[in-house]
């Protein structure tokens, strides 16, 4: 496929004309322009994956030389293998979907045209970071995401809340980028190449596994994908960001750009392999990150919120695969994670729509009869989270818990740990299920969603059945894995337990067989409750380590004290001004008289010398 | 011949605008922007049609244009003009901010339009000097004739604290520019003991043996004087004032082209006039340079009112620049240069903005302000494109800037750079908090304000192109900046201590 | 002929005393007037140190000077004169401790 340079641009060209138009396109056209194009790219992604499936071969595009300043020559280029095929699809598939879901959800909007431009912005720019062929241009289209995703948090800019929301966001994720860009600045003093397929080659050939600089340079690009997938302990942005439409929620925040961090490092796995310390932190990060954020999802009640702990928790799951060596593993839960996350997105969307807005899920419930087509698929998609057996979710995670298990040494606590994050997830979202599709209803819904909403829904839940049979080609690109067989008592444990944890949710939150109540309003489980509900108070954390120092430090300043130092040589030359215009007496005696008596003087030294 | 046709069309027409007041006080404003033109348009007819970045070879003599009259003989005086690839860029940025300035001044100026005018092309004609002059009396004369026009403005258009405010300005770069001159005095007694000959020419002076002791006293008198006006950080106290108070185009000229002027000092007189003392100085002008990224931004985020915020930005950004000048490798260069001209796009957007603001809404603070985008989104998307152009986003001008200084500053002191790195996350920090309070929030219904309009969208709209092309395609300009900084490169004493450091970076990756 | 007929000191010291006088009255007269008087004496007190010295060695210089004084004392007189009529019609007074505007 020729044009593969068109399939950025096609979105990057939309989003454009959509600026452009400065909101006077007429709606319907919006949409089209919208949609369609990510459309068409996703078309084009489909005809390039055929080529590549059937030949294999990488493909490399050169556009032009970005800048060259000596030995500085990063270029606008792509380079397409196997694992940029499947982001690209991931991207531009799960993205039209949304895209065409969008349409529907935000036809009432009077912005609707701003955005789709960030949207296409955003689809754009996640294309560039995948497609990069050199670490500059993955930046670029890093940052660029970044900044749709402020943009499309911020969308409804009325409310001081969003905005919050919004700069949270973009300042906690610059945090990471910022260690990224040292990153890239070490690795381009040391290898001399910002092209990823050479710098991989020069890191293998000049340094050996465990030096201190490959650990530097990956804990610096750790650093980045940490802010950006949410990972601790940079992740209190996530549940926030919660506040854009949610649809972003499921594009930005669920299916692709969080996911932008696992990307990233299996891109630069040959660093990671060098350095085996920071390898092995990228897995108990993931770890920490995922039983932390599963636990801060058990408590939540905003259904937004629950879902945005369990993206945090899920790729927790990835960096946890990452971390033990099993890359494609960790890509494969990316993408039916992609899958299963868009779609509990999507359909929570779509109960918030029918629902006036309405987010608190205790105020939800036996929504399973009245929006039949949203149950199926929330149904399905937690399913597949929770990892229940021959869903897609199941067969990722699986393969994680597998890899992690044979990872000699700390092996078997990564396992352990993952394997009760698997409890959690099948208790938190079936809490979700059951809470909100049965028992008694609190609100009508108004409405049934229409056809551009419930066909992702349908597309994305039969994606998410079966996404567990896709293979993906990404052969040849990570180190081979050998599987040993594990032993049957390791796969029983890792099957039984999501169906433990659904057991659980049942017993607690739909048979009332537990006394959950009661628990929960005990001191200690109220405590325990508050303490999750608020994420760990990490935020408040921060607050006090961060942002109020900080604001005091500008408050402090904010008066420019180096002016005081100008301010006290302007004090002395006005005292000394002063003091002088003293003697400006204004009576003509007295300058007659001090003028002899100066003469005298004069005449007097004068003479003394003379003498 | 033509560069010094170029300045006096700016004089005379400094001239003709005044006095064209007198028959309609809307003239002034076309006959300047007539003005600013024609001399664009005839700096680009008197180009040679060879290609600019062979051509210049500052050390050879091979300028682009090369220009030597006998002006005052007796004291080796000359009216010597010269323009290599750095010059030229900053000229071209010179006249095409000054219609900027003069479509951001179109319709606020009442009161004396045609004096406005002349000294608004005034500014630019001692700019356009102060970038060409290449004999150092007459570069101190472009110097102070820069100035003086510009106290006007502020002092004559400016707003409620006007007068303090111009007069910290004069104060402050007169002061400083005394030092230079007394430098420049030195400097030349010492090209007379050598050679027995007195003269200011940049030729003569440059590559003199100096005592080690004062060419280090001298050659502080030079950075001082553009270390005020870059400003380097603790001098940089009259900016935030005089930016403030200045009117809108007194903003854009000032924020856009009058702060290059000091960088340019540096990377053309101060750092190739003593290469040994600038090395030594280095460690001292870098830290100078990382404390202002960082005050900077963190002062920029304390203010309430717009256009103290964009002054403090300022602070931060030429932080970078002096970094990167003093970082002294072909990289860091590259983007010092880079910065200087991205820089200057845009903040002159921003202030532009600023001043529409508060020609509309009588007011700078931006707690005043709160949720324009839903009156005026054309005006919102703007800020948007600045905002994020300055804090450094990828695909715009001033990231290319900011990651070329970084990653020439990395070889040579990566501590220094990791904490200039911060620079990063505090731009974006104010950037945000400047958006959210002017634009985002909920917006006040009884507000009547006007978005912008065609004359304000294409002035817009040049400089979101030119930053877009700056950071996508940055290599004509990096290109004709080239010859200067490979001259100044060699420059570099010995090459033993900095470059040495670079090579030795480049040479492990081979 | 002869030069100086009388002894040069006693000149001197007459010069002396009336230039005492003058600068006396200049520092201690609040009177504008009698300012502008003492300042004529003191202007004559140094034209007398001249015509003495230039009679003693027989040069035309100390007439010459005296000349000089005496036209600069008219001039002075005059601008002077026209500066006390304007204090008058400005201050309604003539005593300069009371025209103080230039008090710093």
């Amino acid at each position: 496929m020729a044009g593969i340079w068109l399939i950025p641009v096609l979105p990057l060209a939309s989003a454009l004309l959509l600026i452009l138009s400065t909101g006077r396109m007429p709606r319907q056209l919006a949409a089209l322009l919208g949609a369609g194009s990510v459309g068409l790219a996703a078309l084009c992604v489909a005809l390039l994956a055929r080529d590549f499936l059937a030949d294999g071969e990488v493909r490399q595009v050169t556009l032009w030389t970005w800048m060259a300043v000596g030995e500085f020559t990063p270029r606008i280029a792509f380079y397409i293998d196997g694992l940029t095929v499947v982001m690209m699809s991931v991207i531009t598939g799960v993205g039209f979907l949304i895209h065409l879901y969008s349409i529907e959800f935000m036809w009432d909007d009077e912005s609707i045209c701003r955005y789709f431009a960030y949207m296409n912005l955003f689809v754009g720019a996640m294309l560039l970071l995948v497609m990069a062929d050199n670490l500059l241009l993955l930046y670029l289209g890093w940052e660029g995401v970044g900044l749709c995703s402020y943009l499309l948090v911020g969308f409804w800019y009325r409310d001081p809340a969003n905005g919050r929301a919004a700069r949270k966001a973009f300042i906690v994720t610059r945090v990471g980028d910022t260690a990224m860009a040292l990153g890239l600045l070490l690795l381009f003093t040391e290898l001399g190449t910002l092209e990823i397929q050479p710098l991989l080659a020069a890191a293998d050939s000049q340094w050996q596994v465990g030096d201190s600089l490959p650990i530097l340079a990956t804990a610096l690009l750790l650093g980045g994908a940490v802010g950006k997938s949410a990972q601790l302990p940079l992740h209190t942005w996530l549940p926030d960001a919660m506040a854009g439409p949610t649809p972003v929620s499921a594009l930005i925040h669920a299916a692709t750009m969080v996911t932008a961090g696992v990307y990233l490092i299996a891109r630069t796995f040959g660093l990671f392999l060098l350095a085996p310390p920071t390898q092995e932190a990228v897995a108990w990060i993931g770890l920490c990150t995922l039983l932390l954020a599963a636990f801060a999802a058990l408590a939540q009640q905003d259904i937004k919120r629950i879902l945005a702990y369990s993206t945090i928790s899920q790729i927790g799951y990835m960096f946890l695969a990452l971390g033990v060596g099993a890359f494609a593993s960790g890509i494969f839960h990316l993408v039916t994670h992609a899958f299963f996350k868009a779609l509990l997105f999507l359909a929570a969307g779509a109960i918030i729509h029918c629902l006036h807005h309405e987010h608190n899920i205790f105020r939800m419930g036996g929504l399973r009869t009245r929006l039949p087509v949203v149950f199926w698929s929330f149904l399905i998609g937690s399913a597949a989270l929770a990892a229940l057996p021959f869903t897609s979710g199941f067969y990722s995670k699986d393969a994680i818990l597998l890899s992690a298990w044979e990872l000699p040494g700390s092996g078997p606590w990564l396992w352990a740990g993952g394997l009760l994050g698997a409890l959690l997830t099948g208790i938190y979202s079936f809490r979700l299920v059951f809470v909100v599709f049965f028992g008694p209803a609190h609100t009508e819904p108004d409405h049934q969603p229409g056809w551009k909403m419930a066909a992702p829904l349908v597309l994305l839940g039969a994606l998410s059945l079966l996404g567990g049979l896709l293979v993906l080609p990404l052969t040849g690109i990570f180190p081979p894995r050998d599987h040993p067989d594990a032993s049957h008592v390791i796969e029983y444990i890792s099957i039984g337990t999501p169906l433990l944890g659904l057991l659980l949710a049942y017993l607690l939150f739909l048979g009332r067989q537990l006394p959950v109540d009661a628990l929960v309003s005990s001191p200690s489980g109220r405590g325990l409750r508050d303490f999750w509900l608020a994420g760990w108070r990490v935020d408040q954390l921060y607050d006090a380590l961060w942002v109020r120092p900080y604001d005091a430090l500008a408050y402090w300043w904010r008066n420019e004290p180096v002016d005081r130092v100008y301010n006290g040589v302007v004090s002395i030359s006005q005292w000394a001004h002063n003091r002088l215009s003293a003697l400006q007496t204004g009576q003509l005696r007295w300058y007659a008289t001090t003028m002899v008596f100066g003469l005298v003087l004069l005449v007097a030294i004068m003479l003394r010398n003379a003498a | 011949m033509s560069m010094l046709v170029l300045i006096l069309i700016l004089l005379a027409g400094g001239l003709v605008a005044w006095q064209a007041e007198r028959l309609h006080p809307d003239l002034p404003r076309w006959a300047a922007l007539g003005v600013v033109v024609i001399a664009l348009l005839f700096l680009l007819y008197s180009l040679p049609a060879a290609p600019v970045s062979l051509a210049a070879d500052p050390l050879a003599g091979h300028w682009l244009l090369h220009l030597k009259l006998a002006w005052i003989p007796r004291f080796g005086i000359a009216l010597e003009l010269a323009m290599d690839g750095l010059s030229l860029v900053l000229v071209v940025l010179t006249l095409l901010l000054g219609l900027v300035a003069i479509a951001s001044s179109w319709s606020e100026i009442d009161f004396k339009p045609g004096l406005f005018q002349a000294n608004l092309l005034w500014t630019l004609a001692g700019v356009c000097g102060v970038f060409l002059a290449l004999d150092l009396f007459l570069f101190f004369l472009f110097w102070e004739v820069m100035l003086i026009p510009m106290y006007l403005l502020i002092a004559i258009w400016g707003h409620e604290n006007k007068s303090y405010a111009a007069m910290k300005f004069f104060i402050f770069t007169q002061a400083s520019g005394l030092l230079m001159l007394l430098a420049i005095v030195v400097l030349a007694w010492q090209g007379l003991a050598a050679d027995g000959r007195l003269s200011f020419s940049y030729f003569d002076l440059l590559g003199l043996e100096l005592d080690p002791r004062l060419a280090w006293w001298t050659m502080l008198g030079f950075f001082l004087a553009f270390a005020v006006k870059l400003p380097a950080f603790p001098f940089h106290t009259w900016l935030p004032d005089a930016h403030t108070q200045a009117p809108t185009a007194g903003s854009v000229l000032l924020a856009g082209i009058l702060l290059k002027t000091g960088a340019y000092g540096l990377l053309r007189f101060c750092i190739p006039l003593f290469p040994e003392a600038s090395m030594q100085f280095a460690p001292v002008a870098m830290g100078l340079g990382v404390a202002g990224v960082i005050y900077g931004a963190v002062l920029a985020f304390a203010q309430s009112d717009f256009k103290r915020l964009v002054a403090y930005s300022s602070v931060s950004h030429m932080g970078f620049v002096l970094l990167g000048l003093y970082a002294w490798n072909q990289l860091a260069l590259q983007g010092a240069v880079m910065q200087m001209v991205a820089h200057g796009v845009s903040t002159a957007a921003l202030f532009m903005l600023a001043g529409a603001l508060q020609h509309r809404l009588h007011t700078r603070d931006m707690g005043r302000m709160g949720g324009l985008w839903h009156q005026a989104p054309r005006m919102g998307a703007c800020a948007m494109f600045f905002a994020v152009a300055s804090l450094g986003l990828p695909g715009l001008g001033n990231f290319v800037a900011e990651f070329l200084v970084l990653l020439g500053l990395f070889a040579v002191q990566p501590w220094l750079a990791a904490v200039a790195a911060l620079g990063l996350v505090t731009a974006a920090i104010y950037s945000l908090w400047m958006l959210q309070q002017a634009f985002q929030g909920a917006p006040d219904e009884w507000r009547e304000m006007a978005d912008f309009d065609a004359r304000e969208m294409l002035a817009m709209a040049v400089m979101m192109v030119a930053l877009l092309w700056l950071g996508l395609y940055p290599q004509p300009v990096l290109d004709l900046a080239q010859p200067v900084i490979e001259s100044l490169q060699g420059l570099a004493p010995g090459a033993n201590t900095v470059l040495a450091l670079a090579t030795d970076a480049a040479g492990s990756r081979s | 002929m002869g030069g100086l007929q009388i002894p040069m000191e006693h000149v001197l010291a007459l010069a002396g005393l009336l230039f005492s006088c003058g600068l006396m009255g200049l520092m201690l007269r609040r009177n504008i007037i009698f300012m502008l008087m003492s300042l004529e004496v003191m202007l004559n007190a140094a034209a007398l140190a001249f015509v003495a010295a230039g009679a003693k060695w027989g040069q035309a210089d100390g007439q010459i000077i005296f000349l000089l004084i005496l036209s600069v004392a008219a001039a002075e007189v005059a601008v002077g004169l026209g500066l006390v009529l304007q204090i008058q019609r400005r201050f309604r007074t003539l005593d300069m401790d009371q025209a103080r505007r230039l008090r710093g």
